[in-house]
């Protein structure tokens, strides 16, 4: 199976006298700024090269610090992303599942963040079901903090990844058409992506049935499309998003057949974009529902596969570049 | 300690009998003994308020919470309380208890329970809950989904002459919302309703109240299209009211920004747009109802991710002041605002109150409208969940009188 070929990693260009990532946290796309973005994905493509490289992929550096997990929602992917991610790079990587955590037993959030910060993690990656608890927990803990998602706030290590996907596939972001189709309502993944991409000059559209488009979209430099042929119309990026099995029986679409109908990413449909169309999709993909297997399957078009595999590198990434003050790595101290 | 009482050199504002200059008041026992020009007797505690304004005690129209020692502070002196107390007051036994509940700082006016429970499906028995004590019924927090049943609601308390106090906001569309539809609603992935739900539900309510001739507060009136709605069935001849509280005056959706859970309220804040019709509302006189919404929250209410955290504000403390804003922007008049905050709300609830005339009950508040200070939450006298924390503003209560009893008096004022 070839690989698709992949543009050199370029470093970008820093403007001048500015610190290359001063925050405490990694909480969402919105607080960050253009270059900021870049240097994260700069700091990526290393680990995308020790990741490929064969049998040893480990590095030292984060060794002897503590990684907590915390996911108050159910995850598997992401989780285990980021927890490869922290054991590559050498951290003692602790999980706090739903079904292990004191929350369940009427613990308040803010209680649970202070016993997690006594036991001195130096990161905490959390995931919650409502948007703003990440940062609330970080106002509280005494270490960075990565959001892994919260609520239909933001997910911005999944933003970076699939920015990284892109702009090693097509060599670029900036002038890049990027639709992102699907529950855009109810998503994270589209938030982060629309301030991402949009921060990074492309040309970005949303495409949903009505029900699932939210208002204000405008305000993030985003055309609204209800019909998908017209918003796939030259399109270089696809980006599928899920839909919930339980927005579909008549909440928000009045059943699956008819999503996928006129929502669904087929052959025919994919034939209004760009020949050299990418198509992507953040998992667990419903085949059938939003789109066609084979065209997740078709490894020319399709970087699904790869996604997953630079998640794991934007990760290493973001816990290597939030922990250097604590490490004391020269220029960040 | 009863006695006589003169306070003098103020400016005395009366909105009822329409007094507004600087006099002498004397309060003789449990009442107001007169207002003019004369020497204070001989007998009576001469009080000294030269510079600041008397005026009759506030009368906060729909608190969650009987806070006595928040409402004297504020200058409170009546508060009517809303019926979503645990449980909530849906039993003449249960209004008669709460009338009780401010003795002897703050009198209490409860709304009784609209229906049991206050689930929105069965009318309770606010027959009985009217010969308990209380002054009107109430929805509660939310707005009555089923319009059949407004419909029999309104009808009966008409019967009783019982003003019915809703929540306007149209239940289904507003279900599991905790912003207004918009950009930062969006930004922040919190579940939004329009704010076209707000007139939606007027439109209807005023329209049943048409039909059945009843009396209608709307206690908060917070969108340009709900104020139209309200100025269109008062052109009709239907009964409604409109009330507001400070914070949809001063506050727009961006305060949300952030997660901020203190300016999680309900309804949610609006946007700037709606929020200069509010005050155009209480300018063009379409809202005559002010109050605090006083609703104290623990931090284990209000600590939490914006969308888990319980909806309301601690407003008792700060109400008068946030008022003076308005006076300040040339919004309203001073006594005009007196109204909003006393004369008013009595009239709406059938209260012998709001008034300085001889013989009424010697509720008062003694107030310096310059005096600044900054808000602080954790200075409040109980939970400080205030949306207004840190911000600077003026008017001090200095003192409080209630049925001629100094309930509060301010520290540093004669000191």
């Amino acid at each position: 199976m070839s690989r698709p070929p992949s543009h050199p990693a370029q470093r970008s260009a820093l403007p001048s006298g500015v610190h290359p990532f001063p925050h405490d946290h990694l909480l969402g796309i919105a607080q960050l700024k253009p270059w900021e973005i870049a240097f994260l994905l700069d700091e990526a493509e290393q680990w995308v090269e020790m990741n490929r490289a064969g049998a040893a992929k480990h590095d030292g550096r984060l060794a002897g610090l503590t990684q907590i997990n915390a996911f108050f929602e159910n995850s598997t992917r992401t989780l285990l992303s980021f927890e490869i991610a922290g054991k590559r790079l050498g951290a003692d990587v602790v999980n706090l599942g739903v079904s292990g955590s004191s929350v369940k037993k009427g613990e308040t959030l803010l209680d649970t963040a202070l016993t997690l910060n006594a036991m001195h993690p130096d990161m905490i990656v959390i995931r919650h079901a409502s948007s703003g608890a990440v940062q609330l927990i970080s106002e509280k803990v005494g270490c960075p903090v990565l959001n892994a998602g919260d609520g239909r706030h933001e997910h911005p290590t999944q933003a970076l990844l699939d920015a990284l996907t892109i702009r090693r596939r097509k060599g670029r972001i900036a002038g890049l058409r990027v639709a992102i189709c699907g529950d855009i309502l109810h998503s994270r993944v589209a938030r982060s992506n629309f301030q991402l991409l949009a921060s990074l000059g492309a040309e970005v559209r949303a495409v949903a049935p009505p029900t699932l488009l939210p208002e204000g979209l405008d305000g993030y430099a985003v055309t609204s499309f209800t019909d998908m042929d017209a918003g796939l119309a030259g399109a270089d990026v696809v980006m599928m998003l899920r839909l919930q099995t339980e927005r579909m029986e008549g909440a928000y679409v009045p059943s699956p057949r008819e999503y996928f109908r006129f929502y669904g990413l087929t052959e025919a449909r994919l034939a209004k974009a760009a020949p050299d169309v990418l198509v992507m999709h953040p998992g667990p993909m419903n085949r059938g529902v939003e789109i066609d297997g084979a065209i997740a399957d078709d490894i020319a078009r399709s970087a699904v596969t790869e996604q997953v595999e630079m998640g794991v590198a934007v990760r290493m990434a973001c816990l290597d570049v939030l922990t250097r003050r604590r490490r004391g790595v020269e220029g960040w101290a | 300690m009863t006695g006589r009482i003169a306070i003098t050199g103020a400016r005395v504002i009366c909105p009822a009998s329409g007094h507004d200059g600087v006099a002498t008041i004397l309060i003789d026992g449990r009442t107001v003994a007169g207002i003019g020009q004369s020497e204070a007797p001989s007998d009576a505690t001469v009080i000294d308020a030269r510079g600041l304004v008397v005026a009759p005690g506030l009368i906060d129209a729909g608190v969650f919470k009987a806070d006595t020692a928040a409402a004297n502070a504020g200058g409170i002196t009546r508060m009517v309380l809303m019926p979503d107390q645990s449980p909530p007051l849906d039993e003449p036994a249960l209004v008669a208890y709460a009338q009780g509940s401010g003795k002897p700082d703050v009198w209490v006016h409860p709304l009784a329970a609209a229906t049991r429970g206050l689930k929105g499906e069965e009318l309770a028995e606010i027959g009985l809950a009217k010969a308990a004590g209380a002054v009107g019924v109430a929805t509660g927090r939310k707005a009555i989904a089923d319009a059949r049943v407004m419909h029999r609601l309104l009808a009966y308390a008409r019967a009783f002459g019982l003003t019915v106090v809703t929540h306007a906001e149209e239940a289904a569309l507003t279900a599991g919302a905790v912003a207004t539809t918009g950009e930062y609603a969006t930004r922040l992935g919190l579940a939004a309703a329009p704010a076209f739900a707000e007139a939606l539900a007027i439109i209807r309510d005023c329209r049943l109240a048409e039909a059945t001739g009843a009396a209608l507060h709307i206690r908060q009136v917070t969108t340009a299209e709900g104020l139209a709605a309200v100025r269109a069935a008062r052109a009709r001849g239907v009964d409604v009211t409109a009330g507001i509280t400070p914070a949809h005056l001063m506050l727009n959706d961006m305060a949300v920004a952030g997660f901020r859970s203190f300016a999680r309220l309900s309804p949610p804040l609006r946007d700037e747009r709606d929020r200069l019709a509010a005050i155009e509302g209480v300018r063009d006189g379409t809202i005559t109802i002010l109050s605090s919404g006083h609703d104290p929250l623990s931090q284990e209410d209000k600590r939490q991710p914006f969308a888990d955290a319980r909806a309301g504000m601690a407003g008792a403390e700060t109400l008068l002041a946030l008022g003076l804003g308005l006076v300040r922007d040339g919004v309203v008049s001073l006594p005009g605002l007196v109204a909003m905050l006393s004369t008013n709300p009595a009239r709406r609830f059938g209260l012998v109150a709001g008034t300085l005339q001889l013989g009424a009950p010697a509720d008062l508040v003694v107030f310096d409208p310059d005096a600044p200070w900054r808000i602080d939450g954790h200075r409040f006298h109980g939970a400080g969940n205030t949306p207004f924390d840190g911000l600077p503003t003026a008017g001090r209560v200095r003192l409080t009188i209630k049925g001629g009893d100094i309930v509060w008096e301010d520290q540093v004022w004669r000191a």
